[in-house]
């Protein structure tokens, strides 16, 4: 691993599956389930709390022999803040219509029970090289959950991925195209589940994503 | 007249768990007694119904863009005014978490004094309500959605509030009673949770022809319906027919 050692691997390896900040710590749950109707919006919302998450653990680390303790919530929610508002103007600047459908979601990063449950958890207590992993860690099992979910939510609901049956197959779900006719699998009857797309949707498929998770893993299992 | 209809929506048709998922975590963690969730539920409906309004004069009289004319008194011809090009929206988010961890902290000073039982029991929750996604969210959305005064920004805190302690409280009954079921191991706690809330959300969307209020839409849908009613009737004659003659 040269650059890791194994302790600082378990930091990155851990929080994908077995201790998934969502499924298993239950945290972040919010963002998790309103951004997942598009497979795009979900990925530049991953990418987005990795940077704060991952930042944001090496400033609060780094400060964690100053910051007195009375106050500590006060000065993540500022550290937190402050890196939202980078990403939101980024995502103003060079990403405008998908700022306009992540909208208030940008702002909930500050937030997310996931950022401020790391700079708790971990960054208060450990070195900053160490907090920048888990950070990337957290961030980058959070993104797997919403990816998942977004996949089985926009493949079903809109029969298209990211506009790519568009752009490559002509169809959202393949066969050639002949136009002002049903192709593919819609030429048997198929239809997209428009239900998919509505909000209580995503929290069915989170809940079957945990019952997938934990029949697998037995130890997650609660009693 | 819109004051109740401000108000009734942000409680059932924008609920902030069923309709925008505000405030997971905290609904997640604490709803496994009602005791408790009627606490959490209380002191967000408080803390937003302070919040809120108070993150309005914020935002109208700071954070927008021309907001700073009042500053030399030109209100009635703002584009005089030295301040007209002034436009701190993108300070909002500081602002505004600023704001309600202050409260946050009002609220549970508030509490543990005249309330040691409930403090106690609320443990180390009581913090987390400074990062409730549904605080912030609540005053993100008066923002976004631009309430237009004071007071409707005070109905919007106070309905939105209802709303999520509504939820809190329906969901920690539902998982009291769950406890003495059957569930498949791997669903129990939170799975189970999370398939309740997606069918209560199901539940709440049927809240969506409240305001709308026309009439013509139901009239055709009623004779949709009077026609489905004749052909279920029709099939099961048949199927009644086929039976006798499968007997016979």
């Amino acid at each position: 691993m040269g650059l890791l050692t194994k302790k600082d691997a378990a930091l990155i390896k851990d929080p994908l599956f077995d201790n998934n900040p969502i499924t298993v710590q239950v945290l972040g749950i919010c963002s998790a389930l309103a951004i997942t109707a598009k497979l795009e919006a979900a990925i530049v919302m991953a990418i987005s709390v990795m940077f704060v998450l991952a930042l944001g653990n090496v400033v609060i680390s780094l400060m964690r022999n100053i910051i007195p303790s009375k106050i500590r919530i006060i000065v993540q929610l500022v550290v937190a803040a402050a890196l939202v508002i980078i990403v939101d103007l980024v995502l103003k600047a060079y990403a405008y219509n998908l700022s306009k459908t992540l909208s208030v979601f940008v702002g909930l990063i500050i937030t997310n029970c996931i950022i401020m449950g790391r700079f708790e958890a971990f960054a208060l207590a450990n070195s900053p090289w160490r907090s920048f992993l888990d950070g990337l860690g957290n961030a980058a099992g959070y993104g797997i959950i919403l990816v998942i979910v977004a996949f089985f939510r926009e493949l079903l609901g809109t029969g298209d991925l990211l506009g790519l049956g568009q752009k490559f197959m002509g169809h959202p779900l393949l066969g050639n195209p002949i136009p002002g006719e049903m192709s593919g699998l819609y030429a048997l009857g198929y239809e997209n589940n428009g239900f998919m797309l509505l909000s209580p949707m995503a929290l069915i498929v989170l809940g079957i994503v945990i019952w997938v998770q934990r029949s697998k893993n037995p130890k997650l299992k609660e009693d | 007249m819109e004051y109740l209809e401000l108000f009734f929506k942000s409680i059932f048709m924008d609920n902030m768990v069923f309709a925008t998922f505000l405030g997971m975590c905290s609904y997640l963690a604490v709803s496994k007694k009602v005791s408790t969730a009627v606490g959490l539920g209380a002191a967000v409906v408080f803390v937003l119904a302070i919040t809120v309004p108070l993150n309005w004069l914020l935002d109208t009289y700071i954070l927008k863009a021309h907001a700073l004319v009042w500053l030399d008194g030109n209100l009635r011809t703002p584009e005089l005014s030295a301040y007209y090009d002034y436009d701190l929206s993108f300070l909002s988010f500081i602002l505004f978490i600023a704001t309600i961890a202050t409260m946050v902290q009002l609220v549970e000073i508030i509490v543990e004094k005249f309330s040691p039982s409930l403090y106690n029991s609320l443990g180390i929750f009581l913090p987390l309500i400074a990062v409730n996604c549904a605080i912030l969210g609540g005053s993100l959305f008066m923002q976004s959605r631009e309430i237009p005064t004071f007071g409707m920004a005070t109905v919007y805190g106070i309905g939105s509030g209802i709303g999520w302690f509504l939820a809190i409280v329906a969901i920690a009954a539902i998982r009291e009673k769950i406890r003495y079921s059957n569930v498949p191991a791997p669903l129990r706690g939170l799975g189970i949770t999370f398939i309740i809330t997606g069918l209560m959300a199901i539940g709440f969307m049927s809240f969506g022809g409240m305001l709308t209020g026309g009439s013509k839409k139901k009239a055709k849908k009623e004779t949709k319906i009077v026609k489905i009613e004749k052909k279920t009737d029709a099939i099961q004659k048949k199927i009644a027919k086929n039976n006798e003659k499968v007997n016979q």
